[in-house]
């Protein structure tokens, strides 16, 4: 590295959660953490406040679009909780495991419990269909209310209102976490064998995307839609999205580069900058246009021996001035930009 | 290593005691928690447990292995578990009867992250004393089973004579005579039989050798394999053995060491090939030039090796490998593993 690291960890306000943070978000301007213990965490200026969302039960998944956190629990409760602390159950599917989970911007939430995806509208309509295999990737994808789906060998457009069959995005193998880029026009999946694959909608053409030494769990599209940042290798891999053929063609850049694996991504709301977050606890934000890196977290207990755990939830605020993280160990975070 | 919670995997056909062997581990006052995942939720006592259901989603890797297939619900399933870390001590995970137990087993070598938080503790196979035999013959599964096991929990002894108990013990061996085999009633067998194994550790696997049960019948005889390179095949030898048509297990030793670049490339090479049919294997090598063994164990097409401890000095350097799968090409195996010889 050719200039010393520069700092912000001096404008971290440390937080413990106790248990692995599931999902790091702000509601409001309020930072909230939902955790593994089935508590979600509010930090308020000068105090904490917790509530209990799924009771003696594990909270398996929980996104949150700024105005409301939804968390699927082990006790099939799909629980949405707003910036007060106000809770409502959205289902209760009798004590099977809500598997995946995801949000749309019109206030619809879509669930899935192995096989079955159910898909809830702003108005609390619910629809259901099976799949041939455990459905675990979802994501909303705009124009319309359609819902991509993965599964085993592809991914299916779904649009809930409507009889038929979903359309298939095929390739072999086993499709896992899934992120659809702003403009709708690409369809990116991770995969069990260390890799990505995208489709583009229109033509449903088969992008591969390869050279991950671990999964992809966490994607991340820049502001204007033209990069999508991934997670999975010893530096954040970002594919180039400019031109209608996407990354084709095209070599990745890479940013934040060290001996750690990058386990989760995102991009700052209205700069090219990226927030990473490593699996030994460190976070760092990266400047694509010169690959500037600034320190938010570093871990080390020279005397102890003892390395982080993997940072599990990473969100900016969407003015951009604020970021929080969350760790598999129950650590978080929140910075404040000077 | 000490974060990584235990799997045990119990397998068996259908109507050989699974569900009892289950029950007896999940009650009896071992001061542990299990974490059970089972296909079938039946008559399972669950006080202190906590279970899941799945619903084994087979599915293949595209990975070049051919035969490489993982349990996807598994993945899954794992992954939310341990999310609960801290909450129980060990994981069981009960198969279908009609189950191939390789999935199972290839998921914790192809998943990196059930790698990170779990590990393949062993394989334990319940079988019916009184309909095994039958079983081998009209059943692929049930030899599977048998072919994969590293504890085999022989049960229901009581509803067969002394004779019929023998042959297919014997029938057993001619399959698989490594597993640690244990004859029962009513699944009987202290926990610590079953649980704790470590029989995928390679830091573990210290002894190969077939595992007799009847220490009569262990009639071993190491001393005639000098000449013709010092190799010897141990299959069936010192005990009554029905050789099984299919399902065989081969072993080859050599008095001394192999070239490594001569033996990984055979290795890797014949686990592409034969993968299919090489159920299992095991071996411990000694490197020429390295004072440290070498050992490594095999699913299908998957192989993890590594070096282990320093040779003794009071021990012998020699090299032997185990192979248990169908319709296995002795002579070949045999040709091939002497040719690494250094």
């Amino acid at each position: 590295m050719t200039s010393p690291i520069k700092s912000l960890t001096a404008n971290v306000t440390l937080l413990e959660t106790g248990a692995e943070v599931v999902c790091a978000t702000f509601l409001g301007r309020t930072p909230a953490f939902a955790c593994t213990d089935g508590t979600v965490m509010f930090s308020d200026i000068g105090e904490e406040r917790r509530i209990t969302v799924h009771p003696d039960a594990v909270t398996l998944c929980a996104q949150s679009d700024g105005k409301r956190l939804v968390s699927g629990g082990d006790d099939g409760r799909v629980v949405s909780v707003s910036q007060d602390g106000t809770t409502s159950e959205l289902a209760n599917e009798k004590g099977k495991w809500i598997d995946g989970l995801t949000l749309g911007r019109d206030g619809a939430t879509a669930w899935s419990i192995t096989k079955t995806v159910r898909s809830r509208d702003a108005k609390g309509e619910v629809k259901s269909r099976e799949f041939t295999s455990s459905a675990r990737g979802l994501c909303y994808i705009t124009k319309g209310y359609r819902l991509a789906v993965t599964h085993y060998n592809g991914v299916s457009l779904w649009f809930p209102n409507m009889v038929g069959e979903p359309e298939q995005l095929k390739w072999a193998g086993s499709h896992l976490d899934l992120t659809a880029s702003p403009d709708a026009k690409f369809v990116v999946s991770a995969m069990q064998e260390n890799s990505l694959h995208g489709w583009r909608v229109a033509d449903k053409k088969d992008m591969r995307m390869t050279g991950y030494p671990a999964k992809t769990r966490s994607f991340s599209w820049s502001h204007d839609g033209k990069w999508l940042a991934t997670s999975g290798a010893e530096a954040c891999v970002i594919w180039p999205f400019q031109t209608t053929d996407g990354p084709m063609g095209k070599p990745p850049r890479e940013c934040g580069v060290r001996a750690a694996r990058v386990s989760r991504v995102a991009f700052h709301p209205s700069a090219l900058i990226v927030a990473l977050g490593y699996d030994d606890g460190w976070v760092m934000l990266c400047r694509m246009t010169d690959g500037a890196e600034i320190l938010v977290r570093s871990v080390s207990d020279p005397g102890a021996d003892k390395k982080g755990r993997a940072i599990s939830s990473l969100a900016w605020h969407p003015e951009g001035k604020r970021l929080v993280y969350g760790s598999e160990d129950g650590q978080a975070g929140i910075l404040d930009l000077p | 290593m000490s974060d990584q919670v235990p799997v045990t995997v119990l397998t068996g056909y259908l109507g050989a005691g699974k569900t009892t062997l289950l029950n007896r581990i999940l009650s009896e006052q071992h001061g542990q928690k299990f974490a059970v995942i089972v296909n079938e939720f039946g008559e399972i006592g669950i006080d202190n447990d906590l279970i899941v259901g799945a619903d084994e989603e087979v599915f293949e890797m595209n990975n070049g292995c051919i035969c490489c297939t993982v349990r996807g619900d598994l993945i899954r399933i794992l992954e939310g578990l341990m999310k609960r870390r801290g909450k129980f001590d060990a994981i069981i995970v009960e198969t279908t009867g009609l189950a191939d137990p390789a999935p199972v087993a290839q998921t914790f070598f192809v998943d990196q992250d059930v790698q990170d938080r779990a590990r393949l503790d062993a394989i334990v196979t319940v079988a019916d004393a009184k309909w095994l035999s039958d079983r081998l013959k009209d059943a692929p599964e049930a030899k599977n089973q048998i072919a994969f096991a590293d504890v085999i929990i022989l049960n229901k002894t009581d509803l067969v004579t002394d004779g019929e108990l023998r042959e297919v013990e014997a029938r057993i061996r001619g399959i698989n005579p490594y597993a640690k085999l244990h004859r029962t009633t009513r699944c009987q067998v202290p926990l610590d039989a079953v649980l704790g194994r470590n029989a995928f550790d390679l830091d573990r696997i210290l002894e190969i050798e077939p595992e007799f049960l009847n220490a009569d019948d262990h009639d071993h005889d190491h001393h005639d394999h000098g000449h013709d390179h010092g190799h010897h095949h141990d299959h069936g030898h010192g005990l009554k053995a029905y050789h099984d048509e299919e399902m065989q297990s081969v072993s080859f030793r050599h008095d001394g060491d192999v070239d490594p670049n001569k033996f990984m490339p055979w290795i890797n090479e014949l686990v592409q090939r034969e993968g299919p049919n090489i159920l299992r294997s095991k071996g411990i090598l000694s490197f020429k030039g390295e004072n440290k063994r070498f050992v490594f164990q095999g699913v299908h097409m998957i192989l993890d090796g590594d070096l282990q401890r320093e040779w003794k000095p009071d021990e012998k350097r020699e090299s032997k490998i185990v192979f248990i799968g169908r319709n296995l090409k002795e002579n070949e195996l045999r040709e091939g593993f002497m040719g690494t010889a250094a």
